[in-house]
């Protein structure tokens, strides 16, 4: 069964929604706390750790593959939802 | 029994399970040798894909890197690592989808041009190269440091490795000897990482362990340490670091955006059944990669403090044995300037160039204090320790003092990161020959047969080409690395993300784009890494961008070119926007 022109332009809409939120925690987690804001944080400590001197080598590594797995878990529901996962083929 | 023997014992079993694996794993097709029919499991490409994408720099290199950069270290870290989010939002489930062979397939199909896809291929088998070059070097420096063997016969020995699996397997023995070599890789990198943890705080998780306290009993934190005892040697903090911020965000960008582009990382998401199975093994790929990036930092900051407790301000006299192990191999020296007999450390380089030993005949010449003597000018400045930053992974169960087998253990692994990553980009070259060029350019006729023998022989000159660049390394070979990822950043990238999400994108702003990002990088590292290298200083860089950040600006010069001109020009014609539109649904 095929969706209709103005579905997969519902399921294209909801994909670049996901996108452009996920991208932006991407954006702020390593550019914002591991470099721009990484100076004012690191008046914070987090054990040993300087706050951004721990998100540069460490945070944002963690966040990128928790970034990736929520992607994925997101896009798998989308699809059941519109009916486009794969398999059904 | 002593690390040599070890050594061979460790290398000798690894290279047999590769060998055995090629063997089972024969491609007879070209959709095998190519892809591995697309029948590859979510974990398994993603166990392949970590090893293809960590290479001997990634091993060996990095963690030392990072020791000597403290903070700014991270653009590797992030760098390397950011692009997979990229990949896995952006990249790899519509590329999966679109169900080809490669990277330059994509660009010729969807921009309806030869000359795209000529552009791409060029851009391939640059990258390729370049990067290629790099990991037979690495495989012939293992085997000199550690078995002793001539770093001819080192790279002979790889080579012929590689050849076995690369020629006879493809993409499907490339994948599976990758499992096997991820497997030896991280266990290799993690044994001493989880000992070093414990010794020097207590803790066995090296991420946790670099930010406890010392276990000394003194309470500090190591990283506190660490600060201090630079901070009186005379060096920046370590946690903070000297580039200007500006530079570390392109840097971090150019490395993002190129590790997203590169076609032997991009390829692998081809080998998988679904485009649900793509995006989910980009996860898989990065949480073990992660394994290794996390460790990374924590094995700089051990290493770091390591070395400076054991040598700055000590009399040379009571060094330990591997200080001169490491004197002999030219990557450690002292110099004693002011004579005192004692090893002052600091900032600066103790010597100008890399060191040339001093010999008598054969025999290595030594001083006063029996230390090595090189034929280096020495520095003004007060600084007399040369320290090679690629020691640090090699030197440092020595160092520490771990067991034998520890150290030969690094040794197969640093092995294990070479080759598999050797293996992916001799693919990628094999396959841009033999599809890219003959099937799709000159004979669309050649047969499936044809097509794999081409392939194969593509290869086979492949491997031999990388291991004379690996015996003659061309002295550029660590600027051209960042050639590699700006030139993907600049090329590939916001070719296919256009080729994605713009579906009113054309051929005609395409190649613009592509040609414009590529010449400006190109000339701006040509400029300043091997033409002007004297000039390489922020005080010239445009906008402070240090030539490894400038392919991030290559990258929105080929994105403004490729929307300018795309607007003089046409739409794409209807079928190619029907293909856009249909790779953006997995059914």
């Amino acid at each position: 069964m095929y969706m209709s022109e103005r579905d997969l332009k519902g399921y294209w809409r909801k994909n670049l929604r996901y996108l452009s939120i996920l991208l932006t925690i991407w954006f702020i987690v390593s550019y914002g706390f591991g470099i721009l804001l990484a100076p004012e944080l690191n008046h914070i400590r987090m054990g040993g750790f300087k706050l951004g001197f721990w998100f540069a080598q460490q945070g944002s590594i963690y966040v990128f593959v928790i970034l990736i797995f929520v992607y994925v878990y997101l896009m798998n529901k989308l699809d059941r939802e519109f009916g486009v996962n794969e398999e059904d083929a | 029994m002593d690390v040599q023997t070890w050594t061979y014992i460790l290398v000798g079993i690894t290279f047999a399970i590769y060998i055995g694996i090629a063997i089972w794993s024969r491609a007879g097709s070209t959709s095998e040798f190519y892809v591995a029919e697309g029948a590859v499991k979510p974990l398994t490409n993603g166990m392949a894909t970590a090893a293809d994408w960590m290479s001997a720099a990634s091993f060996l290199s990095m963690a030392g890197l990072i020791s000597f950069m403290g903070y700014d270290g991270a653009v590797y870290l992030m760098g390397w690592t950011g692009g997979y989010v990229l990949l896995a939002l952006l990249l790899a489930p519509y590329l999966r989808k679109f169900g080809k062979f490669t990277v330059p397939d994509f660009i010729g199909d969807r921009y309806y041009s030869q000359i795209a896809r000529t552009v791409a291929v060029v851009c391939a088998l640059i990258v390729s190269f370049t990067y290629v070059a790099g990991q037979m070097r690495g495989v012939g420096l293992v085997f000199s440091k550690f078995l002793e063997v001539d770093i001819f016969w080192g790279v002979i020995i790889g080579m012929a490795i590689v050849f076995f699996y690369a020629v006879l397997g493809g993409m499907k023995g490339i994948t599976y000897t990758q499992v096997a070599q991820y497997c030896v890789l991280i266990f290799a990198f993690m044994v001493p990482a989880f000992f070093i943890s414990i010794q020097m705080t207590g803790n066995i998780l090296p991420q946790v362990g670099f930010g406890s306290t010392l276990s000394d009993g003194s309470g500090t934190f190591l990283l506190d340490k660490l600060d201090q005892l630079h901070t009186e040697l005379g060096f920046a903090e370590y946690t903070s670091g000297t580039k200007s911020m500006q530079d570390m965000f392109f840097i971090t960008v150019a490395l993002m955006v190129g590790t997203a582009g590169l076609p032997h990382v991009i390829v692998r998401f081809f080998t998988v059944p679904k485009v649900k199975d793509a995006r989910i093994s980009v996860g898989y790929a990065l949480v073990f990669i992660a394994i290794l990036y996390t460790t990374a930092p924590a094995i700089a900051v051990f290493a770091r403090t390591n070395l400076i407790e054991t040598v700055s301000e000590k009399p040379y006299e009571e060094m330990p044995a591997w200080f001169n192990t490491w004197e002999e191999t030219a990557l450690l020296n002292w110099v004693d300037k002011n004579h005192d007999g004692i090893i002052n450390y600091g900032p600066g380089s103790a010597i100008t160039g890399s060191p040339d030993i001093k010999r008598d005949g054969l025999e290595i010449m030594r001083g006063e204090y029996n230390e090595v003597l090189v034929n280096n000018e020495p520095t003004s400045n007060s600084n007399e320790l040369y320290v090679d930053r690629d020691i640090m992974v090699l030197a440092n169960p020595e160092i520490a003092g771990l067991p034998n087998w520890v150290a030969a253990l690094v040794a197969a692994g640093g092995l294990a990161a070479a080759l598999s990553t050797a293996a992916g980009l001799l693919l990628v070259i094999s396959t841009s020959v033999s599809h890219d060029l003959i099937k799709k350019q000159i004979n669309p006729d050649i047969s499936d047969k044809a097509e794999l023998r081409y392939a194969r022989i593509a290869a086979a000159v492949a491997v031999v080409v990388a291991g004379y660049f690996g015996i003659n390394p061309p002295g550029f070979v660590a600027q051209v690395v960042a050639i590699a990822f700006g030139l993907a950043a600049a090329s590939f990238f916001p070719a296919i993300i256009l080729g994605i999400f713009y579906k009113k994108m054309n051929r005609e702003g395409a190649v613009a784009g592509m040609v414009a990002g590529l010449l400006f990088t190109l000339a701006y590292i040509i400029f300043f890494k091997i033409a002007y290298p004297e000039l390489n200083t922020p005080e010239n860089w445009w906008f402070g961008i240090s030539p490894e950040g400038i392919g991030t600006l290559g990258m929105l010069v080929n994105l403004v070119v490729s929307l300018a001109i795309g607007m003089i020009y046409p739409d794409p014609p209807e079928e190619v926007q029907e293909m856009v539109e249909s790779i953006r649904y997995p059914k």
